[in-house]
């Protein structure tokens, strides 16, 4: 059983992984350093005629830097789909029927838990905005992604008005607390570029969360059936 | 009897499966995504960033 989890997850995971990295050094990456130019100061926002704050292509690939991104995300993305795969056995283990179908639906909540529903709060932040202290965004970010999964697991699960109005408090709780914030606005970086990169990552998680579901449902119902 | 102790045995080494595997995933995410020592942080600054993780 163990073997059979852990074979289809590394699978689902590398496959979503590297098509999630690939998506984001062509999206997300030249978002990025573009930001770091302003984060080291060869660029400044606004404030001086000296330098203007043009967007210059940024291209290139960084053969060590670009490697490790691909290397870490295929990890990150293994490691979601040992928990998505892990997760559909339970279910399955409780009568729900898993199909490559209906992975699509695992995904997309996946996204949610894990990424759209911190994000509501806590933005993915471009390296040189303020931030608070990484130690709370990161207690606030476990808790919210936990109870955003339980949340959402009772609203798939549940067949109860009350087990759903539950969930729905589950799911506004973290926003209703609020993710630890900085007290002062004084990041270097345009908000243009801010919200670009957020988007963007926004999206790419998708595409990304979405492609997990669908790989981890469909290895895990192949190895489980021979 | 005998019956009853091989199924409670299957499930639970069942569930000891998906609680494993859930747990080793958390491990992976963890590592690659959320520990703050400097050369994991370097390493994986882009990707950190680009998930949305809270990142130094």
């Amino acid at each position: 059983m163990f073997t059979r989890l852990v074979t289809s997850a590394l699978f689902a995971g590398f496959a979503a992984g590297l098509i999630a990295a690939l998506l984001q050094l062509y999206f997300v990456q030249p978002v990025l350093l573009h930001a770091e130019l302003y984060e080291t100061g060869a660029l400044v926002h606004f404030g001086t005629a000296a330098t203007p704050g043009a967007a210059p292509a940024m291209g290139g690939i960084d053969p060590v830097r670009d490697g490790l991104s691909i290397l870490f995300t295929a990890l990150v993305y293994t490691g979601y789909a040992l928990m998505m795969v892990a997760a559909m056995a339970a279910a399955q283990d409780r009568g729900a029927v898993i199909s490559a179908r209906n992975g699509i639906l695992w995904g997309f909540a996946g996204f949610m838990a894990v990424h759209f529903l911190p994000a509501f709060s806590l933005p993915p932040e471009l390296p040189g905005s303020a931030a608070a202290d990484v130690a709370p965004r990161q207690i606030w970010w476990f808790g919210t992604v936990a109870v955003s999964t339980l949340a959402l697991w009772l609203i798939a699960f549940g067949k109860s008005w009350s087990i759903w109005v539950v969930a729905i408090v589950l799911l506004l709780v973290p926003h209703l607390i609020g993710a630890p914030h900085p007290t002062e606005f004084l990041g270097p970086v345009p908000p243009e570029l801010a919200a670009l990169f957020a988007s963007r990552a926004l999206g790419v998680g998708l595409a990304a969360w979405v492609l997990l579901g669908l790989f981890s449902a469909y290895f895990w119902q192949r190895e489980n059936n021979t | 009897m005998t019956t009853k102790t091989q199924d409670t045995t299957r499930v639970g080494s069942k569930m000891l499966a998906i609680v494993a595997t859930a747990f080793l995933g958390l491990g992976v995410m963890m590592i690659a995504g959320h520990v703050q020592a400097t050369t994991l942080h370097d390493a994986a600054h882009d990707v950190r960033h680009a998930t949305g993780f809270p990142c130094h």
